[in-house]
């Protein structure tokens, strides 16, 4: 199916010339005109998905808006795009956010926010290049090209500590991607000469093989998600980058682990995926209770919300492994409001840090008493992060428990904990911070948001509450894809 | 169609209206209170909440007039969300338990929003405040109102979200966000088993809808589940034991009960409306709504009645003990509760009900009064600093002496033609483990009419322990109208007995199986002067009267004679101590051990930094390419990727 409009390439190319746009207005003298630029970009592009939404169609399981081109012939490459009811939400959760970090970093950055602002439309840009990509290469493309602009967004404005951050976010993920690259030249060599991740899911593969490939992929993808044991990097990576790097890698970077999960491993090697799902469901359950744990003891508001994100994703490949429509939905339910929860818990960790410097839990105590307003907000998404019902964070954590409850007792035994540590790291954290008599002179001189930031934190808001209100939405353009993904996988191709 | 057609379909039409206005009302009293607050002001946030839940109770008294005159109605109102072949819906089941709910709710809350003009004057969150309990209100009414399982949990949570934030309203006290942290989790705890139960439900009946669940249930009652391999336990026990470990969680069944009593360190209003008249219930009234699976269950009935009983003894011991006068009520209830949760272990669910009912005024009052005194007395909750008090509070006093009689259960009042129903209930009971449940409840009515009259005798009677200088007033109307308005179904709640448990009230809304001998009010009275239980109660409340009236002297001296077991008592048995060494302290041990032993010395020490070591070694030998400069690094990296995608396109195997 082919649409007149090439709105897949508006989504990934809009944000990159507004990019380019912004860098070539110039240094810092001309902050503001790259502000307004940037905004108008981003904005720019999220308008362009709103489309793919409204004329998306919820009885095809296949891929819509297709544009195909060829690229690089003799190697039978090609620009090959296209949504289905697995990626589409995370074309508009990326520029979404991507409106949110361009407001956010509006007054906090300062020096050279020219290429601040680029960095993050570029990555938006290529964000949606890897949820949109049906070729192999363009996919491996972009996925690689991602890190680049993180890179540099912890690189040059990150904290103290940015270069063992950043190496060790560069090393863990070159060591995975390595092994895709191998999976990615087997699987060409298998078809016949062909890169379309589509004609992939049709190629008939021994067990043996499919076994190797699902490791070979599954290192890639698990330290993106992240998954135990391949998480450490996150954490620092977290601590280190500046809050809108925090927000893209919690909210979009950590998706593309699960999103490669469910767009390779599951569909072209799905007698390995149904063989190993043992494996995955433990390594699941374990980022869940034992990342749980450690979340707990955190002293640094950051690092506690990085491992919550760890313990988030858990879900995330719980629900893919254990093969039932509520599994799988849930888990990208569970994506797509990370997305926001995660993202509006680092914005307000940002929102501290701008006025304190320090993301110490133990320098903070009594906010509430100064900065009511953003108490409130931060209440809400506390609630959502702890899994409270009529929030977005509900939906999908529930939808995986009852999924997994069809697998197996005890493995839905072992997500419910989350009910009891997702509320106790998040809730005595708020607490800590939070609730309390004032606790210093800084704590006292605290002022409350500003405009933007209400406008920010706001709109997640108004986002976390209608995913948890009224999910239908959200999940009805999932279906088609979701059980045509599952019918597949039923099916043996040894 | 003919007109009298007309006219029906104009009626349902007019009643989905009210259905909707039950819960939504008060849900948008709570948004404007909680947004608008500073703009409206103090008057226009208790105005418009005050409204929007008088709106909600008037409609609520319609809806029951109209369940009673045969007009049920469940029903859809949107569908939340469709997974695969599992739709779940929004939507109400209003039938003669729901109505009944949606009455008492509505009326306690009305009159504690009233009652809150006067208790919360001083306070600056009064707006917020206000809010809060609508919003609690709007929670309430969505629970009870339920036709669904999902819905319920909604309500489940948003009614404890809300008892969240009201145990930690002041939220500078560390006492008070301690404690409202505490019930939270240990209320998660509960719901954890309540997850567990829901997921168990649509996994095994392929729904959430309480309708077509129970329809499916009697041809499960065979089926089993094996939990640990080889031992195969009957699936419905399993269902309902996981729900009634939530229904421990909300309504503080030992040993999940330790939240209670620390959730009075929230405003006095909130202690009498949500843990004691209405959101404690809520696990009563779920066991009730679920008890076509209950009674599938024979082994999941005993853990109930056994659990109830538990709870009844061991909180009206401790409420002995206790000095704080909230502490005193709470403990109250908590013995209460576990009264109403041995009602439905006994399958006797009408009559579980009907306590609830009776004590959510009663407990409202002896709580409303409470507040009174401890206004009246500038925030002092110390019974050793009262006494007296009757003199100075006569309409307090009044109204507390009808609650504490209605909670000892001294005939007429309303808690006696309850509380005695439950006790003939367990009596007759067959679950297993009755006999027991039995005498340990009868224990509970002596020390429920000692730990009542001792309340009334130590705060209100004997000399003035207070600064007389400065004498206590009678509080303001607003304070003083609810409590008479919620003394008067202390009183008469309970002569509804025929109506609401033996006239078959309930009908088809929860199992009735508690077929009592009823001639009528007097001879039930009659009977029940004649049993054990009325001369228990009335025997504590006389030793009250000798040991605090008589001889003030004496209790100090007991509890010096049974020093080890009065401290035990005292200090709750220890549960607090126990729990926060083995839970908060374990967690956290355990999650230390698992980031420095696990994340920072395994897999960072040996895994990455030692693949980073071996790497800076290699790198020993090329480190003219360690500029330090980003850009290079980031363009090497594109250089190798163009290099390694340069391998494949030229050295691959091409077939």
């Amino acid at each position: 199916m082919t649409h007149t409009v090439p709105l897949l390439s508006y989504a990934i190319w809009v944000p990159i010339v507004a990019a380019l746009l912004v860098l070539a207005a110039g240094g810092d003298r001309n902050a503001p005109v790259q502000r307004w630029l940037a905004l108008a970009g981003s904005i720019t592009g999220f308008v362009v998905t709103i489309p793919l939404y409204l004329n998306f169609r919820l009885d095809v399981a296949g891929m819509q808006f297709v544009e195909l081109a060829p690229w690089i012939q003799q190697f039978n490459i090609h620009y090959h795009l296209g949504v289905d009811g697995i990626s589409l939400l995370f074309l508009m959760l990326n520029s979404f956010i991507t409106i949110l970090v361009v407001i956010s970093g509006w007054s906090v950055i300062e020096n050279r926010v020219g290429q601040y602002l680029a960095s993050f439309l570029v990555l938006s840009g290529l964000l949606n290049g890897v949820f949109s990509a049906l070729d192999a290469v363009l996919f491996y493309v972009f996925f690689e090209a991602t890190l680049i602009p993180m890179f540099i967004i912890i690189g040059v404005w990150g904290g103290p500590n940015r270069v063992y951050a950043a190496l060790k976010f560069f090393l863990y993920t070159l060591a995975g991607s390595l092994l895709m690259l191998i999976a990615l030249l087997y699987l060409y060599g298998k078809s016949g000469g062909s890169f379309a991740i589509l004609d992939w899911h049709q190629l008939p593969l021994p067990l043996e093989a499919q076994k190797w490939l699902f490791f070979g992929f599954l290192l890639a993808f698990a330290v993106k998600v992240p998954m135990w044991p391949v998480h450490t990097w996150l954490p620092d990576a977290h601590t280190e980058a500046p809050t809108g790097g925090s927000v893209v890698l919690a909210a979009i970077l950590l998706k593309l682990g699960a999103y490669g999960l469910i767009r390779f491993s599951l569909p072209i090697l799905p007698d390995a995926s149904r063989d190993l799902a043992w494996f995955m469901i433990a390594l699941s359950l374990v980022a869940v209770v034992y990342i749980g744990l450690v979340a707990l003891v955190q002293n640094d508001m950051k690092k506690l919300i990085a491992y919550s994100s760890i313990s988030h994703m858990g879900f995330v490949t719980l629900g893919f492994f254990v093969f039932n429509a509520l599994g799988l939905e849930g888990a990208l339910v569970q994506m797509i409001s990370h997305g926001f929860v995660s993202a509006a818990m680092f914005l307000c960790v940002g929102v501290m840090y701008d006025r304190m410097h320090t993301r110490m839990i133990s320098d903070y105590g009594g906010v509430v008493n100064t900065m009511p307003k953003f108490a409130a907000l931060m209440m809400l998404f506390a609630m959502a992060n702890s899994g409270l019902p009529a929030t977005s964070g509900f939906v999908g954590e529930f939808m995986v428990i009852l999924g997994a409850m069809k697998a197996n007792f005890w493995i839905a035994f072992a997500a419910a904990t989350t009910l009891i540590f997702g509320a106790a790291y998040t809730l005595w954290l708020y607490k800590r911070v939070i609730f309390g008599a004032v606790a210093n002179e800084h704590v006292a001189g605290l002022k409350d948001l500003n405009g933007r930031e209400f406008l920010v934190l706001g709109l997640l808001a108004a986002a976390v509450l209608w995913m948890g209100v009224y999910p239908l939405p959200f999940t009805e353009v999932m279906h088609a894809s979701v059980n045509e993904l599952l019918r597949h996988v039923a099916l043996p191709k040894i | 169609m003919g007109a009298a057609a007309l006219a029906w379909i104009d009626k349902m039409i007019t009643m989905k209206f009210l259905y909707l206005l039950v819960p939504l009302a008060p849900l948008a009293g709570a948004i404007v209170a909680g947004l608008a607050g500073r703009a409206i002001g103090r008057a226009g946030a208790h105005g418009v909440t005050i409204l929007s839940v008088l709106v909600s109770f008037l409609a609520s008294c319609v809806i029951l007039a109209d369940v009673l005159n045969g007009n049920t109605f469940n029903g859809s109102v949107y569908t939340w969300l469709t997974s695969g072949d599992t739709r779940l819906e929004i939507g109400f089941l209003i039938d003669r338990l729901s109505a009944l709910m949606m009455v008492v709710v509505s009326f306690v809350s009305l009159m504690v929003h009233v009652y809150t003009i006067g208790y919360m004057a001083e306070d600056p969150g009064y707006q917020r405040f206000f809010s809060y309990i609508s919003l609690f209100t709007f929670s309430m009414l969505m629970l009870v109102m339920a036709n669904n399982f999902l819905q319920l949990f909604f309500g489940w949570e948003a009614v404890g979200l809300v008892s969240y934030l009201l145990i930690g309203f002041w939220y500078t006290r560390p006492s008070a966000i301690f404690a409202n942290l505490k019930a939270f989790l240990v209320n998660r705890v509960g719901d954890f088993g309540f997850v567990l139960g829901i997921a168990l439900i649509l996994a095994h009946f392929g729904s959430l809808d309480y309708a077509t669940v129970f329809g499916a249930a009697p041809a499960a009652a065979g089926q089993t589940i094996e939990l640990f391999g080889g031992t195969p336990w009957l699936l419905l026990s399993v269902i309902c034991i996981c729900l009634f470990i939530g229904a421990m969680g909300k309504s503080a069944q030992f040993p999940l009960h330790v939240w209670l009593p620390d959730s009075m360190e929230g405003p006095t209003p909130i202690s009498a409306l949500i843990h004691a008249a209405t959101m404690v219930t809520a696990g009563i009234f779920m066991v009730a709504r679920m008890s076509p699976l209950f009674e599938l269950s024979q082994t999941a009935l005993s853990v109930v009645l056994a659990i109830g009983a538990i709870t009844a003894v061991s909180m009206a011991f401790v409420a002995i003990t206790q000095f704080d006068i909230k502490r005193v009520v709470a403990y109250s209830t908590l013995s209460q509760l576990g009264y109403m949760t041995a009602a439905l272990g006994a399958s006797a669910y009408s009559a579980g009900i009907f306590h609830l009912m009776t004590h959510a005024f009663f407990k409202a009052v002896l709580f409303l009064g409470a507040g009174s005194v401890i206004i009246a007395l500038h925030h002092e909750q110390d019974m050793r600093r009262m006494g007296g008090l009757r003199r100075y509070l006569p309409i307090t006093y009044l109204t507390v002496l009808v609650g504490a009689l209605a909670n000892a259960g001294l005939p007429p009042f309303a808690g006696f033609f309850s509380k005695d129903l439950i006790l003939e209930a367990v009596h007759a009971s067959a679950t297993p483990g009755a006999a027991f449940a039995y005498w340990l409840l009868v224990a509970a009515v002596f020390a429920g009419g000692v730990y009542s009259f001792r309340l009334v005798f130590m705060a209100f009677h004997g000399k003035p322990r207070f600064d007389t200088a400065h004498p206590p007033h009678e509080s303001p109307l607003v304070v003083t109208v609810p409590l008479v308005l919620l003394a008067i179904p202390s009183v008469g709640a309970g002569w509804l007995i025929g109506e609401v448990v033996f006239g078959g009230y309930f009908g088809s809304s929860i199992v009735q199986k508690f077929a009592g001998e009823y001639h009528g009010l007097w001879a039930f009275m009659a009977h029940g002067v004649t049993t054990l239980p009325f001369w228990l109660a009335l025997g504590g409340a006389s030793l009250a009267a000798y040991l605090y009236l008589l001889r003030p002297d004496l209790p100090k001296r007991i509890a010096i004679a049974f020093g080890p077991l009065y401290a035990l008592v005292e200090r709750k048995y220890g549960f607090d101590e126990l729990y926060q060494w083995l839970f908060a302290g374990g967690a956290r041990a355990i999650g230390t051990g698992l980031w420095k032993g696990g994340d920072e010395r395994t897999i960072d020490g040996v895994m990455v930094n030692g693949s980073a070591r071996l790497v800076g070694w290699i790198s020993g030998v090329v480190r003219l390419a360690q500029s330090g400069l980003i850009y290079q690094y980031a363009f090497a990296m594109i250089f190798g990727v163009l290099a390694v995608m340069t391998w494949f396109v030229f050295l691959a195997p091409r077939t």
